[in-house]
Formats: C-alpha cells, structure tokens, sequence
C-alpha cells in the first residue's frame, strides 16, 4: 500500500502527472470571479466562501479519471489486483495519494485567494479548517467514481455527472462553515457534520471502489 | 507433487461461457503449454487462475497466493525507469529485486532508461522480468512472448526453464515454441457447448 503511494505520487510529479493542473485551475476560477461579478468588496465578501468551495470542488474533479484510467490502460491494475495487498487498501492508497497532489495544495492556496476575494480575515482559519477536513471527502468519493467509470471509453464526463451530486453535501458544509466564520457566527456544527462525511467516506468508500473495480477487471 | 491442479472448471467471458470440463494438473518442476485457436479462451482461462474474474464452477488448486500473473500488457509505468518500474513490483510482493534479473532479461544496460523511451521488445522484457521479482513459484503467461525477437524468447525461454528446474511451475498459453520439453493442452475439446442465447427481438 505504501508502495502505491509512494508510486502515485511519483507518477503525478513526473512529466505527464497533472501535477499543479488543479492548483493552476483553482486559481484560474477564483481570479475570473471579480471580473465576473464586479469588484465591490461586500459582494465578493459575501460569496467568497461558496466561490471557493465550488472552485475546490471542480479543481478537484480535474484530475480524478487519473486515478485509475492510466493504470487500467497499461493493464497494471489487473496485475496490482493480483497482487498480494488488498484491493481496498489499494483505493485507500490512491486517494491519499490524489489528496496530496490535489486537495492539500488546494487547502494551502486558499487562503491567498480568499484575500483575493476579500473574504473577512476571522474567516481564513475556518477556510483553512474546512478545506482540510473536506478535501479528503472529495478525492475519495472521486476515487469511488473513478472506480464504477474506468472500464468506459470516455468516462471522463460521465464521472463529472456521478461525482457531483455526491459532492453536495460536502459543499454545503464547508461553505457553510467558512460563511458563518465570516460572520462571526459559531461554525464549529458545520466543520463537524464536514468531518462526519469525510469519516463516513474513509470507512466506506473504499470497499464500495474496489467492488466496483473487480466488476470491472472481470 | 502436483504445484497447480484444475478440475472441470468451466469459465465465461462477458457473460458468454466460453470453456467448460477443463481439467489438468501440472506437477512441481514442469510447464503446460495452453494450444487453441484465437478466441477460444486462453486469456479467460489464465485470467480466472490468476483470480481476476470467478469460475463459473470447477476447483482451482495451487493458483491463487502462490501464483504470478502476466497479462498481455505488462504494467510497465512510461514515466518511471526500468529500476523504479520493478521496485515497485518488489514492494507491492514484498520481495527485493534480485540483481540477477537485470542480465537475465537483458536490461542491465537499460537500467536507468525511462520504461516510455524503450522498444516494444524492451519494454516486454521488463514486463517479463517482474515475474521474477515476484517470487511465486507458479506462473500464469498469456503469451509472453508478443513482441520478442528471437534472441529475447530464448532468453526468455532460458529463464523459465531455469525457473522450472528450481522447482517452480509455468503455465503458458502461446502460439510461438519456446522450445521448451513441456506437454500440450488443447483447449479445443473444452469449448463450451454453444449456449443457446437466442434474442428475442430477432
């Protein structure tokens, strides 16, 4: 399972990964949004924390079909599945590895660009607590649906439509927890319902992704 | 001692059964030799040995945790040299690489290459050369020698039977001879009945 990891991320620092294409993405969205909306300060304010959650969320949602595609491609996913080490551990492993080249450069940009956004400085700890807690819910429900699309021949968009929905209530949480930070407002119910979905999602997820990966080598 | 014993299993592949009433036994030390037409369901027969996809019925013994599979594509990482590629496959069995595979598949002067700048051939060899990182002693090989000039199957050829001799045990579908003094299997006799899957819309 370390080996996955360790490989993962080797493969996503190499030429080729994707490494900092999420990163760029994420940046890329939430600088278009002023001009988008106008640079009055308390719009910005007011919409920051939903901007950059949504921005996280697609930015994540760029590199996910990487996850397994590449490997099933080259055929070494059949022969890691044969390979002495559990399938589920195996899901584990790639998440991780997705949320260290993906979520957690999200989570330390944020900040930056919520000054960007004007969001309220009592807020950013909240942003930094939420986008923690919550990014590892989105590599793993990403992983969940990399697994059920990567027997299909352009899943990539097919992906997108399964994995949003799932990502709502992660979403809210998050939003919801940075806004009532802005506000001043206790947000500690939301990063905690935040935390219960990633936790739900670390238990279960994984076994519901190697499933659907062993349909798919069958 | 029989290493890998198969009896009546019947396999399928995408829902259409393909084999039935298989049955061999392969002891300790020798390799079979899977013959059959394109089509007939080598690759489902090694695939369901290896435990990629479940027997339809039918007892496999001897497959499973002491078995190394290898697939018509060998896993191989473009973006990872030839050293990093089989550590890898060292970690994931919990072995080292033996030094001893880099000349025994001819990649000690490809060592530190990229797997995406090598040849088809070259990158087959280090296909091959995971199976003795793995260290199982049985093999399951959807023809191993696709792409090998004959230089590199009778390289290869010299490995198994190498492998063979310390008491390990190949299982090898191919179309090629690799010159080995193993029994042959022709699957042809085991083709499943032709299923009646009639479509009621014709």
């Amino acid at each position: 399972m370390r080996a996955v990891l360790l490989r993962d991320l080797q493969l996503a620092v190499r030429a080729g990964g994707g490494f900092g294409l999420g990163l760029a993405f994420f940046a890329i969205v939430v600088i278009l949004v002023p001009f988008g909306v106008g640079p009055e300060p308390e719009v910005l304010a007011r919409i920051a924390p939903g901007i950059l959650w949504v921005a996280a969320l697609l930015a994540a949602l760029l590199s996910l079909d990487r996850i397994f595609a590449q490997d099933a491609e080259d055929g070494a996913l059949a022969l890691i599945a044969t390979a002495p080490v559990p399938l589920e551990g195996v899901v584990l492993a790639k998440a991780l590895a997705h949320w260290l080249t993906t979520g957690l450069p999200l989570v330390l940009a944020a900040p930056v660009l919520g000054v960007l956004l004007h969001l309220p400085a009592g807020a950013m700890p909240w942003l930094l607590a939420s986008l923690t807690l919550g990014t590892p819910a989105l590599s793993l429900i990403g992983a969940f649906g990399a697994a059920l699309t990567v027997g299909l021949r352009r899943g990539g968009l097919l992906l997108s439509l399964i994995v949003l929905p799932l990502y709502i209530p992660t979403l809210i949480f998050g939003a919801e927890a940075v806004a009532r930070g802005a506000q001043g407002l206790d947000p500690l119910p939301g990063l905690l319902l935040l935390a219960g979905v990633t936790l739900g999602c670390i238990a279960l997820l994984p076994f519901a992704a190697a499933a659907a990966l062993r349909v798919t080598l069958r | 001692m029989p290493a890998l014993t198969v009896s009546a299993l019947a396999c399928a592949r995408g829902g259409i059964p393909l084999l039935e009433g298989v049955g061999f036994t392969v002891p300790e030390g020798t390799a079979l030799i899977l013959r059959g037409t394109n089509g007939i369901g080598k690759t489902t027969l090694l695939r369901t040995l290896a435990g990629l996809q479940p027997a339809l019925s039918g007892t496999v013994t001897g497959a499973g945790d002491e078995a190394a599979y290898a697939s018509h594509e060998g896993g191989v990482k473009a973006v990872l040299s030839v050293e990093e590629n089989l550590a890898f496959w060292a970690a994931l069995y919990g072995t080292q690489v033996p030094e001893a595979v880099y000349p025994a598949f001819h990649l000690a002067a490809l060592r530190a290459r990229p797997a995406g700048t090598l040849s088809a051939g070259q990158r087959r060899r280090l296909g091959l050369a995971r199976l003795a990182v793995t260290g199982r002693p049985v093999l399951l090989l959807d023809e191993p020698t696709v792409s090998l000039d004959a230089g590199s199957t009778a390289l290869f050829a010299g490995w198994l039977r190498g492998h063979l001799a310390a008491g390990g045990t190949a299982l090898v579908a191919t179309h090629v001879p690799l010159g080995l003094e193993a029994p042959e299997l022709d699957l042809a006799p085991f083709r499943a009945r032709a299923e009646t899957l009639t479509d009621p819309f014709l």
